[in-house]
């Protein structure tokens, strides 16, 4: 049935923002521990750690974030698994995240000078010792900025759940103007929600780059 | 588990693949024409234009920075119809991700153009050179070299994220694999094989930036 678009449907909405949102929360959880791990593979003294890392970067970042969900919501179902969208799409970003972060702090874990891990070893510190006590703590100052920006991009593709039925900003739109026929007002307000919540992330991504700039 | 593979089935569909494949490939080379293009102009007018020009190429880049592909798609595909605009999906596919890439290229882009030393933008004034020639030979040319890595691998993304115009019922890659599943219902076979033949494109593209740069920009 057609009917006129109202106010309440912006409410609706706003209000389906908060499952973008939790989705970008699961997807960075999740993303940040495959993240971590991809990263520290591809830093390891151990050759086929580091190719084991490589490999499962480029396989993630050369393949569609649309085909990993789909993957996950029809093929786990033969595996004798109930898939929820829930599920299909936390694990498909998990892995899509995994692979990003990895890729970017693995970059910030690199740009220590190797002269660091040496003046730990020579203090008779262990690789994790190293790694905890002074790599980590100059790293995580460069990751922040590159960090927030990928969580612009995370927020954004969270959008592709829409396709597996997720109910989130951009189905919750579909839904909206298929009741309401109105495409262009509608996905207009969906557009305006997505700025409203990636706008403040990238200024603050690019105020807190500048500050690191400032600082060496 | 008792499922078995049957790749079969989706192997048999492989003229499906392959018009799906022309289209992807259509889509992202044209778009990285087109991007390309706009990226060069808009890096330009956005560093060295008029306030209001700068202006405008911001506010531009920051819009479609910060709001989803998928969502840009439907309202063009989707909302413009309303307004009198009417497209096919491949058309409306290809005027969506243009200015996706475009507003993308035109970021990068501007980074190397700031990165190019005030000096050498005077070197080439003193030397008589016009300010086509001084954008043509001084700035853009080391720019791009400069920021090559980062334009090629946004492409690649690009490239990959050609397969949400399978939700406007673009015909490309994508599209054919739900339409395979369709027929022989084999979801996990078809959306592996799809997969990897987005992998292979994503390393053949890669491969074909590598030679572009060496035959580009690497000697000079």
């Amino acid at each position: 049935m057609i009917r006129e678009l109202s106010f309440i449907d912006v409410l609706y909405l706003i209000a389906a923002t908060r499952w973008t949102l939790a989705l970008t929360a699961i997807a960075f959880l999740g993303g940040g521990i495959v993240g971590l791990t991809v990263a520290l593979l591809r830093v390891s003294s151990f050759l086929p750690l580091r190719w084991l890392g490589a490999i499962y970067v480029h396989a993630v970042q050369g393949t569609p974030l649309l085909a990993w969900l789909f993957v996950f919501f029809f093929g786990l179902s033969i595996f004798g698994f109930t898939v929820s969208p829930w599920l299909a799409a936390a694990a498909a970003y998990s892995i899509y995240a995994g692979a990003f972060l990895g890729e970017i702090w693995r970059g910030c874990l690199q740009a220590i000078p190797r002269t660091q891990w040496e003046a730990g070893a020579s203090l008779g510190l262990g690789f994790t010792q190293q790694l905890r006590y002074i790599i980590v703590p100059q790293a995580l100052r460069l990751a922040i900025p590159p960090t927030v920006g990928f969580l612009v991009q995370l927020i954004k593709n969270t959008s592709l759940a829409a396709v597996i039925g997720f109910i989130e900003l951009t189905r919750e739109g579909q839904l909206t103007t298929a009741t309401t026929f109105r495409p262009f007002t509608v996905y207009l307000i969906v557009a305006a929600i997505y700025f409203a919540l990636c706008f403040p992330l990238t200024q603050w991504s690019r105020r807190l780059e500048r500050r690191l700039h400032v600082a060496r | 588990m008792t499922y078995s593979f049957q790749f079969r089935d989706v192997f048999a569909a492989w003229e499906f693949m392959l018009e799906g494949l022309v289209l992807t490939l259509e889509l992202s080379l044209v778009t990285m024409a087109v991007g390309l293009a706009i990226g060069l102009a808009g890096a330009a007018a956005r560093v060295y234009g008029a306030t209001w020009l700068k202006r405008t190429v911001a506010v531009y880049v920051e819009t479609i920075r910060n709001t989803p592909l998928i969502v840009q798609l439907f309202l063009i595909f989707f909302g413009l119809p309303s307004a009198g605009l009417k497209f096919d999906a491949g058309t409306a596919a290809m005027i969506a991700l243009s200015i996706n890439l475009g507003a993308y290229s035109i970021e990068i882009i501007r980074a190397g153009l700031e990165a190019i030393p005030r000096s050498q933008i005077e070197a080439g004034q003193s030397l008589g050179l016009t300010p086509v020639q001084i954008y043509r030979y001084v700035i853009i040319f080391p720019a791009l070299k400069m920021m090559f890595p980062a334009l090629s691998s946004q492409f690649v993304l690009l490239m990959l994220a050609t397969s949400v115009v399978s939700q406007i019922s673009a015909q490309d890659l994508f599209h054919m694999a739900s339409i395979i599943q369709s027929r022989t219902f084999r979801d996990f076979e078809v959306y592996i094989v799809v997969a990897a033949a987005y992998l292979v494109l994503a390393l053949l593209f890669r491969l074909a930036f590598a030679c572009i740069y060496h035959l580009v920009f690497a000697r000079r």
